[in-house]
């Protein structure tokens, strides 16, 4: 336990801001967010990359911060759940899960939104099929997944007529 | 109560929503304090034995920590519950794997770790129980005289006069495993504790006056200095009603012997091995029946493990036994059961808290008492539905309005119930995929069984403001199932405003009443009702006293509750349950009303089982159920298929993998739940016959579902291949020993 | 968190060349660090043995995927996500791309990576039955230069593999040619998504005129490698799958592997459901 405590400084941005940090090398990057930059948003529920409530945005692609080491984030692009409301506006994703029920606990919420926006960003008329496929990563104990479909389509459709 | 509802019935978005959906919503590990350092917990490796010492390992700058044992509580070694005999750390034996010895804390919670890693707990081990059965035979005496926590004997009728008229008696042993709660959530406290202050908690908790009563006893404290703030929860299904009084006290223990505040966080590995499951069972059913299918007896056992201590073993026991016999009319019943001690960490509360487990035995039993008899599983079901007027198996007279016919007619229409039962059957021979449908039908009691309620003598407390916000004061928790919500909307309806004017207070208890736990599917029927009665009496003041006429707008609301408070000072109602004068329970012969009211449901299950793997697949379900007036549409199918969905875990996936006491896959990777990909398409149908003794005609849901998804799912994986399922879960390994055995 | 994060290392080299020398100036020291979807998970878990880590994420000379006439060869940074939305390899090798799809979740297959994947030698992966279906060789290179590997033979045991501890997996050679091939792919898992495979099986078969010209079967999860049945394809070659050459080739196939009971599942389960696995590949070989 006596090995080099060495810090490194590693630059990227998050939420659309610059950021730079102090953290080791391996220190697991949801918690750089969490802790660091007080990004509190983002959860861990398993430590082992198995729930997704960690699931962030990293160059555009959906990870489970518990799964990068500081060091790998930098130069990157971030985005977590509070970077997802435009200046307090929700997103679609967002609204419909406040209003088709998609968040009890709320604990999976934060990860599942991602996955949810990730998927229609990359699919943005997804079947059920899909929509199950594309949220199989994230674990929720609560719903029993049947409202955050339902919240899902209702954003697609929310978002084809915004009338 | 004929006027046209706003608030009841609508599906108004969660209170809390927008910080869930926005990620500002502050669960206990988002919270820091000034100087907070972080605690941890070494466990015993031994599953039972004599400590005989603690060694602290070299290499560690042990004067920087925090260490607490038994010897530095400073009131009784206990987690006060039901009974004071589990310590609150292991103090000359220890009774489980992972049972807690010492804690330590620091502010690094890397170095934390390396030190927990550090300490080595010495134990000369002592024989152990693992298995129900030799707990029954007194292998060992691990607890009190005979490792009995508790036995209940309920009779009805004459059972043993009763087999000679019968022309069927069936016999049959059922089993289910422990399940873990899996809340994503993970158990986590922050104390802040010294002399001085006394005591404060803030953390993930379902009954803050539960750890209330803990922190007393294990402080040695006065009630008032000791106070418990309940923080946005992540999943509790029972996982958090008793456990968290032991992370309190852990996480309290440190704070006051370092003065620091001390935050505990569990991660998934230590959750999984060290907190509470659900109560593995085994029931035995002795059934007799005529030609007909009329039920003339049930002869039931049933037992549950209730690992090391007694915690609440005999309350889960109490429902498993009352649930046993059904929503049936049987003339002649008996239930015998008890709980036992094992050297497993204790089992606890898990949503459906014993039912589950008696329910799923007697319909599966049902459904093969059918075959043996030559009629259909529904045919059965028809000819023994109890009937409002009669009486169920613990001596309650079924006063409310039930018709279980109509619950199984919608279910079997709305999931082509005959249809499919017949196109499987003939399509099943030319396929290696075999599918099948089953139902379970089913009740569940809301509240506190018998004299519970009027025992736990919960109140709630409504104020309101000179601005004419109105605060609901309750020591009942939100996480996740729309407490919140469906309290704003009962108090919103009752005083004709919307559901933006009503605040729910974050649960302290320096501030709130106790409400009792939020448990037991009472929190709507039981406290939501004590938050009418508070809203009604509040606005019948308002115009008594002339500020107020009868109907009125919200400003005029907002104006009269200035002038009540300008002129008397205060604007306020504090409502105490009140236990129904014509509900009669017996606590030594255990019968008579067990429950104020019952859900009544019937759940169908389709399946499908690949013969090559043995894999089970859900195809569809349909949950069909009367809970009296639905308060919010969009929460209560949201309770429903949540809990249709732990059920389906309950049946196929969920699995503990013991060894010697000890959960050997306590990790997520290994411990399954189902993804969005294993649940089926969940169709929910809700019946309202309102019940005039709940809010708005409410009664209690949350557990209901818990009961009757794992039997209907049994039912349909025999239906599909003719495999005579006993057990839950139902792995694949298990079950394709079974299907070749079918078909030899 | 159970490992003590200070301690721990990682580095940057700027590229390949860099990466390799430090490999060979101090062999054994350095472990290359990928998408880090399996060395994370044991750092949670207290469970990593090794301290010091060079990370290879970004290395342009091991991403890319190239085709020729004869080959595709993937570089061992390509993820699984990039297997999956690839065209050619959705055409000509969709075993492998199945394989991708059922691996982890989205989030794993963003990040997971075919080298490493390799590297990690688990029995129970999910791309190298595929990965030895398609003849893959694999490039490794060294400050020393660079060897081809068949991929079968890989492994020396359980979770060892010839990989000399100065090598990194460069690329993954597959040999195009098995379009017209019956294809097979099924893994069995725990659940439908994010599961650890209790059995996989991937098969490919080249039929004329109702019989098994050529045949690749390989298996993961019933043995202490991923292996290929030699044994069960010598019997099915030249045949029909006639139901007593499936028995047959059953019988063989129990002898070739030696699936154990562990907290997943058991060996009888494993024995049962991939015989049955072979009987339905010849099934669709019949078809």
């Amino acid at each position: 336990m006596s090995e080099t405590l060495r810090k490194i400084r590693v630059q990227c941005e998050i939420n659309g801001q610059t950021a730079t940090l102090e953290a080791y090398p391996m220190s697991r990057l949801l918690d750089v967010l969490r802790e660091q930059v007080g990004l509190t948003g983002t959860k861990e529920g398993c430590g082992e990359g198995e729930c997704g409530a960690c699931a962030i945005e990293l160059d555009g692609a959906l990870v489970n911060s518990c799964l990068i080491p500081a060091l790998q984030a930098n130069g990157a692009i971030i985005r977590t759940i509070e970077g997802v409301a435009d200046s307090g506006r929700l997103d679609a994703v967002q609204q419909a899960f406040l209003t088709h029920g998609g968040a009890q606990c709320g604990i999976c919420t934060p990860g599942m939104i991602l996955a949810a926006l990730n998927l229609l960003a990359r699919n943005s008329q997804p079947t059920e099929t899909e929509i199950r496929e594309g949220l199989a990563g994230n674990l929720c104990r609560c719903t029993g997944y049947t409202k955050i479909f339902e919240s899902v389509v209702e954003a697609c459709r929310a978002t084809r007529d915004p009338a | 109560m004929n006027k046209e509802n706003h608030q009841i019935g609508k599906s108004i978005a969660r209170k809390e929503g927008r910080e869930k959906v926005t990620g500002s919503a502050r669960y206990v590990d988002d919270l820091n304090f000034p100087g907070m350092i972080y605690g941890a917990t070494v466990r015993s490796s031994c599953a039972r034995g004599e400590i005989l010492g603690v060694h602290f390992d070299d290499g560690i700058p042990w004067d920087e920590f925090t260490i607490v044992t038994a010897k530095d509580i400073p009131g009784k070694n206990c987690v006060a519950l039901l009974i004071e005999d589990q310590p609150c750390l292991a103090g000359q034996t220890v009774n489980h794997p992972e049972e807690a010895v010492v804690l330590l804390a620091h502010p690094d919670k890397y170095l934390l770790e390396v030190a927990r890693q550090a300490v080595r707990v010495e134990i000369e081990p002592l024989p152990a129980l693992y298995a129900m059965q030799d707990s029954l035979s007194k292998k060992q005496l691990i607890w009190g005289d005979d490792n009995i926590f508790k036995a209940y004997h309920v009779e009805k009728g004459d059972v043993d006069g009763a087999w000679s008229a019968a022309d069927f008696i069936v016999e049959g042993e059922y089993e289910t495993g422990a399940q873990e709660q899996l809340y994503i959530e993970p158990q986590g406290m922050i104390a802040r504790a010294n002399p001085a202050d006394g005591v404060t908690v803030w953390g993930s908790l379902q009954c803050p006056y539960y750890v209330h009563k803990a922190l007393v006893r294990l402080f040695g404290l006065p009630k008032d200095r000791v106070r418990v703030v309940q923080t946005e929860t992540g999943g509790g299904f029972g996982g958090k009603e008793e456990y968290p009084s032991m992370i309190a006290g852990h996480a309290a223990l440190l704070a006051w012997k370092s003065g620091k505040t001390v935050k505990i966080i569990y991660d998934r590995a230590e959750d999984m091995v060290a907190t509470t499951k659900r109560h593995p069972s085994r029931t035995r059913h002795r059934t007799g029946v005529t030609r007909e299918g009329k039920l003339l007896a049930m002869d039931i056992d049933f037992t549950i493990d209730g690992g090391a201590y007694e915690t609440l073993s005999p309350v889960v026991l109490s429902r498993g036994t009352i649930h046993a016999a059904g929503p049936y009319n049987c003339p002649n019943v008996r239930v015998c059961s008890r709980a036992v001690a094992t050297n497993a960490p204790p089992h606890g509360a898990f949503r459906g808290f014993g039912a589950p487990q008696s329910v799923f035995a007697l319909e599966r039993h049902l459904d093969r008492v059918a075959s043996t008899v030559g009629i259909s599983p529904e045919e059965l079901r028809r000819r023994n539905f109890i009937q409002q007027g009669q009486t169920l198996a613990f001596g309650q007279v079924v006063r409310e309005k039930v018709d279980m016919h109509k619950l199984l007619d919608r279910a079997l229409e709305m999931s082509g119930y005959h249809e499919k039962q017949k196109r499987f059957q003939e399509q099943n021979p030319r396929s290696p995929i075999k599918r099948g449908i089953g139902f379970a039908a089913f009740l569940h009691g809301a509240g506190f069984t018998g004299s519970g309620e009027e025992y736990l003598a919960s109140e709630a407390l409504i104020k309101v403001t000179r601005e004419g916000k109105v605060r609901i004061l309750a020591g009942s928790t939100e996480m996740g199932q729309g407490t919140n919500t469906v309290f704003a909307q009962i108090a919103a309806e009752a005083l004709g405003l919307e559901c933006e004017q009503i605040e729910i207070l974050q649960p302290d208890t320096s501030l709130v009443p106790n409400s009792g736990p939020t448990v037991a599917s009472r929190t709507t029927m039981i406290v939501g009702k004590l938050v009418e009665t508070a809203a009604l009496t509040i606005k019948k003041s308002l115009v008594a006293s002339g500020l107020l006429k009868e109907e009125y707008l919200a400003n005029e609301f907002a104006t009269a509750c200035r002038q009540h408070i300008d002129k008397f000072g205060v604007l306020e109602s504090l409502v105490k349950y009140q236990h129904p004068k014509d509900l009669h329970w017996d606590d030594e012969k255990y019968q008579g009303d067990a429950y104020g009211a019952y859900a009544w449901a019937v759940y169908v299950a389709e399946v499908s089982v690949d013969t090559r793997t043995a894999e089970v697949r859900v195809e569809d379900f349909v949950a069909v159920q009367e809970v009296g007036k639905v308060i919010n549409p969009v929460l209560a199918a949201g309770q429903i298929e949540g809990g249709v969905a732990q059920g389906t875990g309950f049946a196929l996936y969920e699995n503990v993998v013991w060894r010697e006491g000890r959960m050997v896959n306590g990790q997520m990777t290994n411990y399954i739940m189902p993804t969005s990909m294993d649940v089926p398409p969940i169709r929910v149908f809700f019946e309202e016959i309102p019940y005039d003794r709940g809010p708005a005609g409410a009664k209690g849901i949350g557990e209901l579902p818990l009961d009757g998804t794992a039997p209907a799912i049994a039912n349909a994986v025999a239906h599909a291949t003719g495999v005579d399922i006993r057990q839950i879960p139902i792995t694949p390994e298990k079950l394709i020993d079974m299907l070749e055995s079918v078909h030899v | 968190m159970r490992s003590y994060v200070p301690g721990y290392e990682m580095e940057m080299a700027r590229n390949l060349e860099e990466t390799l020398e430090r490999l060979a100036r101090e062999p054994g020291v350095w472990k290359p660090f990928a998408g880090g979807t399996d060395l994370m998970v044991l750092l949670e878990a207290g469970k990593l043995p090794h301290r010091r880590f060079l990370n290879i994420w970004k290395l342009p000379e091991l991403r890319g995927i190239e085709v020729t006439p004869q080959h595709v060869t993937l570089g061992a940074l390509t993820t699984y996500s990039e297997v999956r939305r690839h065209e050619l390899l959705m055409l000509e090798f969709p075993l492998l791309c199945r394989a991708a799809s059922e691996t982890g979740s989205i989030a794993t297959q963003n990040r997971g990576t075919l080298g490493g994947n390799i590297a990690n030698a688990s029995p129970a992966a999910d791309s190298p039955p595929a990965l030895l279906v398609y003849d893959a060789e694999l490039e490794l290179v060294s400050a020393n230069g660079t060897r081809w590997l068949s991929y079968q033979g890989f492994w020396k045991g359980y979770k060892q593999i010839e990989l000399r501890n100065d090598e990194l997996i460069r690329g993954i050679r597959l040999a195009r040619g098995k379009t017209g091939w019956v294809q097979f792919y099924r893994k069995v898992g725990t659940r439908r998504a994010q599961a650890i495979s209790k059995v996989c099986f991937a098969g490919a078969a080249r039929v004329e005129a109702g019989r098994i010209a050529n045949v690749r079967i390989a298996l993961g999860s019933v043995a202490p490698t991923v292996l290929r049945a030699i044994e069960t394809e010598n019997i099915l070659r030249g045949e029909k799958p006639t139901p007593v050459i499936v028995n047959a080739a059953q019988e063989i196939l129990a002898r070739e592997i030696a699936p154990i009971n562990d907290m997943r599942s058991t060996a009888r389960y494993r024995l049962r459901v991939v015989q049955n696995l072979l009987a339905e590949f010849c099934e669709r070989i019949a078809a």
